[in-house]
């Protein structure tokens, strides 16, 4: 396929806006509130990036990842752990037969300001360690200053460097003001070859929000329309209640359909999220609420 | 790979235990609630059921006149000579009495009608009470609103209103001619009584003087009936245009005003340049928004045909995901269409697009067994010469066509005998500009469809009728300068 970024389609901001505020009208009782939340659980890529991060701190998060509240039987594990690269080797180590995947962020994160070089052998690092997953981040700089085949390249570049891994761009939406550069963003990355692509690190506010996430799963569903191929779709940062993951879960089938609903293609990039939805899922087996101390902080 | 998720949404009914209603309805005349002279009572139902709700009484000639005579009174005695300040109090009042009652509202609004809760909660509710309050200010500002120019209210004004919007039609009619210094009678349509009886409770409850506002029930004889009474004022009507038409022609030769909003069928125009995902969603508002039952409703698409594949393969996609049925149920689209006599009418048209060879689309989705209901449905591969896209149909019924150029377009969407709104898609500023100037409609939205708001003046053209509601327009017809 020919890829001429300045054909991006137009997004109409109000457009988007209303449709949201209609996903949120969606009304989820018993049997489909518990189904959504329980995927829900399923999709957290449980994250822990910060300066101050540890060993210690990794093996305690890799420890909730595979046991979110064993009282309720049956209940998944988390999709996927999301550390430094320099963690990945403790957190594959101790997730060992789990079935919970590691990600590692790579390229510089989070401001994605360095070389070529160093951000391919910070993939590499990632990779060599074990990680299934690698999450980059573009760099905006050159996307605003309308550089976009520097974009392209760069995310080509670091696909090459994945390997096998699956590769997730990060678009740091918050950093791209406007809709129509989101939609942009995911047209280019969805063409350099990424799996999934992500709204924000984290680090940035607004993180990841309902109207944005939409735009990016149109670039996701048009892409599928002309090509059959599926990608994948990971909002982070900012989603921290149960409810607002049910209205994200509704977004998403009503856009991309049931194909969707597995963590193969969608995430959440999320850290305090897992615990609310435990908090509810025990509220719907209980009847009552009872105090988080029931329910462990990793 | 896994099983395919499905995921069916649980039915989430609102609860109806707090809507009053009672079980036989009077007339609401001279602030009371008097029996009818005919002594007759005719059944209102839930068209998603079929159920009867409660029973209404009809008014004959003698009951206008008695509810004219009541608004002719009040007028003189009272209501004409109150400071508009206190008028305008009044009004407030009644505005913040539908805020307080708009659950009861709501669920009384999709009893009786059968459009989904979600509509009659988030829109025909609060869109009626924002009308209020919108006219209640204007009502001791009408020295300003119109310097120099003296204006006088006209007396009595007979209103008549359609079954698509019943309460918010009745806002639409009542607060400005009550901003204004007029009295009133309303008819409401004889499917959907219900919330404009409740309308009158809270008129009651308002302490509005007695005969101020005065709602009667009946079929179209009664209505004929106020048009036709001497003492009457002011007619206002919203409706078909083939009673539009009989309307204008009792008055002729009359000293009564008129406004009249009649049918409609709307061109919505996506351009290639559109936000396509977004103009697809429009159209699903356009067309499907209360079952179709909109008068303003974008019932003939024009797509681009640069455009047409990817957009019908997206509307059909979206349609989809529609959920029809139960209008109770809070994840309901699109609830029942409003009475036995529309659906015949609507699978009527049904037939004459399937005969006139168009590839007809519905969706999949299985219809309640009981009530009156009708699939999302498009007719593909239409023409200016096809009946489906000629004649008004007024339900979730699509045509849709395409086009090469922006002449071509405004040429074939004025090409019709109707003119009250339109839509345009494009990402274009200077397009939407040369295009909306040379429509001749009413309305016309730019990027979006189907959005109400009572400073905006709403109205038509040609066929569509005359005099503009809403908005500083909106007094203009019930005042003499």
């Amino acid at each position: 396929m020919k890829a001429d970024f300045r054909n991006s389609p137009a997004i109409d901001q109000v457009g988007i806006e209303e449709r949201v505020a209609r996903f949120n009208t969606r009304s989820l009782k018993k049997q489909t509130k518990v189904d959504g939340l329980k995927l829900a659980l399923s999709m957290i890529d449980l994250t822990t990036l910060e300066g101050k991060d540890t060993e210690g701190k990794v093996k305690q998060m890799c420890n909730k990842a595979m046991h979110p509240y064993d009282e309720i039987p049956g209940l998944p594990t988390v999709a996927a752990v999301c550390v430094y690269p320099k963690y990945v080797e403790t957190a594959k180590r101790v997730l060992e037969g789990s079935g919970v995947k590691v990600a590692s962020v790579a390229t510089a994160f989070p401001s994605g300001n360095s070389t070529l070089e160093i951000k391919i052998s910070d993939t590499h690092y990632a990779v060599d360690h074990g990680a299934d997953e690698v999450d980059m981040v573009i760099s905006r700089g050159e996307f605003l200053k309308g550089n976009y085949n520097f974009v392209h390249d760069e995310i080509a570049e670091i696909k090459a460097a994945c390997g096998k891994a699956r590769l997730k761009v990060i678009l740091e939406t918050g950093e791209l003001s406007t809709l129509d550069n989101v939609r942009k963003a995911s047209d280019i990355a969805i063409l350099a070859g990424a799996d999934f692509i992500k709204t924000s690190t984290g680090k940035i506010q607004p993180a990841a929000t309902m109207p944005v996430t939409l735009v990016m799963l149109e670039a996701i569903k048009d892409h599928y329309l002309k090509t059959g191929i599926m990608i994948g779709m990971k909002p982070a940062g900012g989603i921290s209640t149960a409810k607002n993951a049910l209205q994200y879960l509704v977004m998403v089938y009503e856009t991309l359909g049931p194909k969707w609903m597995t963590n193969e293609w969608f995430r959440f990039g999320a850290s305090s999220l897992a615990n609310d939805i435990i908090l509810q899922l025990a509220k719907e087996r209980k009847g009552v609420y009872f105090s988080k101390d029931y329910i462990s902080i990793d | 790979m896994e099983k395919e998720f499905t995921w069916d949404y649980a039915p989430a009914p609102e609860a109806k235990d707090h809507a009053k209603i009672k079980k036989q309805y009077d007339l609401f005349i001279n602030g009371e609630w008097v029996k009818p002279s005919t002594k007759k009572y005719f059944n209102t139902i839930n068209p998603a059921t079929e159920e009867k709700i409660s029973e209404v009484a009809e008014a004959n000639e003698k009951d206008v006149d008695l509810a004219v005579k009541a608004a002719r009174n009040a007028y003189e005695k009272t209501w004409k000579k109150m400071p508009a300040k206190e008028r305008g109090k009044y009004i407030f009042r009644i505005a913040r009495m539908i805020q307080e009652r708009s659950r009861e509202l709501a669920v009384i609004e999709t009893l009786n009608g059968g459009k989904s809760i979600r509509e009659s909660r988030d829109f025909d509710v609060p869109t009626a009470a924002n009308h209020f309050f919108y006219y209640a200010g204007w009502a001791d500002k009408l020295e300003y609103a119109f310097p120099n120019r003296n204006p006088k209210s006209l007396g009595v004004a007979a209103q008549i209103i359609p079954w698509n919007f019943p309460l918010l039609m009745a806002a639409w009619k009542i607060a400005p001619a009550l901003a204004t210094g007029n009295t009133v009678v309303l008819k409401p349509a004889e499917a959907t009584p219900l919330t404009a009886l409740k309308l009158a409770e809270i008129i009651q409850d308002c302490d509005l003087p007695p005969g101020v506002v005065n709602i009667i029930t009946g079929f179209g004889k009664t209505g004929a009936a106020m048009v036709n009474h001497p003492d009457v004022n002011k007619i206002a009507f919203t409706g078909s245009t083939d009673v539009g038409k009989i309307i204008q022609k009792s008055i002729a030769g009359t000293n009564k005003k008129a406004t009249l909003e009649l049918g409609g069928k709307a061109a919505n125009i996506i351009f290639e340049d559109a936000p396509i995902n977004q103009a697809v969603e429009g159209i699903v508002n356009g067309i499907f928004f209360n079952q179709g039952h909109v008068c303003c409703a974008g019932s003939r698409l024009f797509v681009q045909e640069s455009v047409a594949e990817e957009v019908i393969q997206k509307l059909k996609a979206r349609m989809e995901t529609l959920i029809v049925g139960d209008p109770m149920d809070k994840n309901t689209d699109i609830g029942a269409i409003n009475s036995k006599e529309q659906l015949l009418k609507i699978n009527e048209y049904l037939k004459i697009g399937a005969d006139e060879g168009l590839e007809m689309f519905q969706t999949s989705c299985t219809l309640p067994s009981k009530g009156f209901f009708c699939k999302p449905t498009l007719f593909i591969g239409a023409a200016q010469s096809n009946r489906v896209v000629t004649e008004e149909i007024f339900g979730p019924v699509l045509t849709i066509q395409t086009f090469r150029t922006i002449e071509e377009v405004i040429e074939k969407a004025n090409n019709i005998p109707y003119g009250l709104s339109a839509g345009v898609w494009t990402d274009k500023g200077s397009k939407i500009f040369n295009l909306t100037s040379k429509m001749r409609a009413g309305v016309v939205w730019a990027n979006t469809y189907n959005k109400f708001d009572p400073t905006s003046p709403f109205g038509g053209y040609k066929e569509s009728g005359f005099g503009r509601e809403g908005g500083l327009h909106g007094l203009m017809p019930y005042l003499s300068f």
